[in-house]
């Protein structure tokens, strides 16, 4: 089963953060990160730029969505990386997400990530069916 | 005794992430697997009964090393006769401390050799392997390999005996030893994934389970063997094969075939990591060997959007070199089925024929049913209907011999 390891980080620890050599962060990560690939369970990962410029939100709360600049005006902490990890139990998971070296401020939602299994029910739904029928074209494109 | 059913899969969970580690710090102290097995479940039989009151500690890994070291020294006491050897053993542990567990790759490398020594046969090392470096338990393992647990354990303690009984030191191999025990361990790995892919017994055809392991098996390889471009190709190959596993059942578990599979159910993104293993293991400049030519064909078939648009030329091309380089009759056959859809069925039969000649294959379904496909393509209806049902009769997959026999069914004979 797939996990998804979410980082949100607050302003608290962007402000500890400031205090430590970046290249200590960037070595403890990067420890992190080959401790998961030679584990076997690391399927994806990146990270989020924290340029406010380069971030805008999507509202559909009106019938024709509202762009704004910058992620969640409200919200505190900002989504910054994740992780999708391959492992057997949500047990592994939790065993993986509290090893990652995040410090006060910081926090991780981990997050099963759906497969087929989850659509079995609908495995007749039209929609669906269409969706996979678009996909064909594409690719039958791609392949020309 | 019985435990909180969540300590239960914590535990599990820190022996599937820790346990190649803490049996080779073991092994590598005491120079014996199967004893250094035996600690580390004694030290997990501990957890079991701590844990669930002082709670999990912050470094599993190292307490549960630490553990069973302990274990080690006292049993060590505890013999009335103390050779020179323990004594300073059991000294030096004594001295050491928790925080002092540095798990090195060396010795995880050593404990994947070992597992896969050739003295033990390849039940053993599978057993073995899916123990100790994968970090299964008996239950796990015996439901993996469709066998009862008294079955798996008893693989598992034979396997522990045999290696002592050997001598086996706690090594990785010589040099002039290198390449053929670096193929055993590849072939647990990949006998582990294909019995998954395509399940021999039982009424599931695909067991993703038993391939997810294998999987995580060979990235695992991959990260202790960096310089061994085979390594990394084969993990190139699994990711290609198991992209199509949400594409190769229908969803009552029956088997879909490559000429019918919906393309768009395809794991990109798998793909895409088997496309990335591929371009590693070409990236150390040892050209291309078993795995790294099937990986390279499986690539073809994942990046075609049809099976006409398929580069079957390059195929044919690809099965020449593997069957140069390690002919079989299976190769063979597949080169047959590429002939096929490159140049079409008669020069295929040809190849076949060939096989059937050299009693090739005598007893497996295979030949028969590439054999019937290729006949009914060339119109011969009845003879192919008679080799679809020889196949069906000879697998022992239930979900395979439906789909053989509702082939030899859709046969129409032509008018005369």
């Amino acid at each position: 089963m797939k996990f998804m390891l979410i980082m949100r980080s607050t302003a608290e620890a962007k402000a500890a953060y400031e205090n430590v050599d970046f290249e200590q962060i960037i070595n403890a990560m990067g420890a992190y990160n080959e401790e998961l690939m030679k584990a076997g369970v690391l399927l994806a990962g990146e990270g989020l730029a924290d340029d406010l410029a380069e971030a805008f939100v999507v509202d559909f709360a009106s019938e024709t969505p509202i762009v704004t600049d910058g992620p969640y005006g409200e919200v505190h902490e900002l989504f910054n990386g994740f992780w999708i990890l391959e492992v057997a139990s949500k047990e592994e998971a939790v065993q993986w997400a509290t090893r990652c070296p995040l410090g006060p401020g910081s926090k991780l939602e981990v997050r099963r990530v759906t497969d087929m299994s989850d659509f079995a029910d609908f495995a007749d739904n039209e929609f669906l069916q269409k969706e996979e029928g678009w996909r064909d074209e594409q690719q039958a494109r791609q392949a020309k | 005794m019985s435990q909180p059913p969540d300590i239960r899969r914590t535990v599990d969970a820190v022996w599937r992430i820790e346990s190649a580690r803490i049996v080779a710090t073991l092994a590598k102290m005491t120079g014996d697997l199967g004893l250094a097995e035996d600690l580390a479940q004694e030290a997990v039989l501990d957890a079991l009964q701590q844990w669930p009151e002082s709670g999990v500690p912050r470094n599993a890994g190292a307490w549960l090393t630490a553990v069973a070291k302990r274990k080690a020294i006292d049993g060590w006491r505890r013999r009335e006769r103390l050779d020179d050897r323990y004594r300073a053993m059991a000294n030096d542990l004594a001295q050491t401390t928790d925080a002092d567990w540095q798990p090195i790759d060396d010795d995880v490398l050593r404990l994947v050799f070992t597992a896969c020594h050739p003295v033990l046969s390849r039940e053993a090392q599978v057993a073995l392997t899916l123990r100790t470096v994968a970090g299964l338990t008996s239950d796990e393992i015996a439901r993996l390999l469709l066998v009862p647990v008294a079955t798996a354990q008893q693989r598992i303690v034979r396997a522990k005996k045999t290696l002592s009984a050997a001598r086996v030191p706690f090594e990785t191999p010589e040099p002039n030893e290198w390449g053929p025990r670096l193929s055993a361990v590849l072939g647990v790995v990949y006998l582990l994934f294909t019995e998954g892919y395509a399940a021999t017994s039982g009424e599931r055809w695909i067991r993703t389970d038993l391939a997810h392991e294998a999987l995580r098996l060979g990235r695992v390889l991959a990260g202790l063997l960096p310089r061994e471009p085979e390594a990394h190709a084969l993990v190139a190959l699994m990711e290609f094969q198991a992209s199509r596993f949400a594409a190769r059942t229908t969803a009552d578990g029956a088997p879909v075939l490559l000429a019918d599979q919906d393309r768009s159910r395809w794991d990109r993104t798998q793909i895409a990591r088997g496309t990335a293993a591929l371009e590693r293991a070409d990236a150390v400049g040892r050209g291309r060997a078993s795995y790294g030519l099937q990986a390279a064909i499986a690539q073809c078939h994942a990046i075609a959007s049809s099976v006409d648009a398929t580069d079957w030329e390059r195929i044919v091309l690809l099965y020449e070199a593997l069957g140069r380089l390690a002919p079989s009759p299976i190769v063979e056959l597949n080169r047959a089925v590429a002939v096929s859809m490159a140049t079409g069925p008669a020069n295929a039969l040809r190849i076949v024929d060939r096989l059937t000649s050299d009693g090739a294959l005598r007893g497996s379904h295979l030949l028969p049913s590439v054999r019937g496909e290729l006949l009914a393509q060339l119109g011969r209806t009845d003879e192919a209907r008679s080799e679809l049902l020889t196949a069906a009769g000879l697998t022992a997959n239930e979900r395979e011999r439906a789909v053989l026999r509702a082939k030899a069914a859709a046969l129409v004979s032509p008018e005369l």
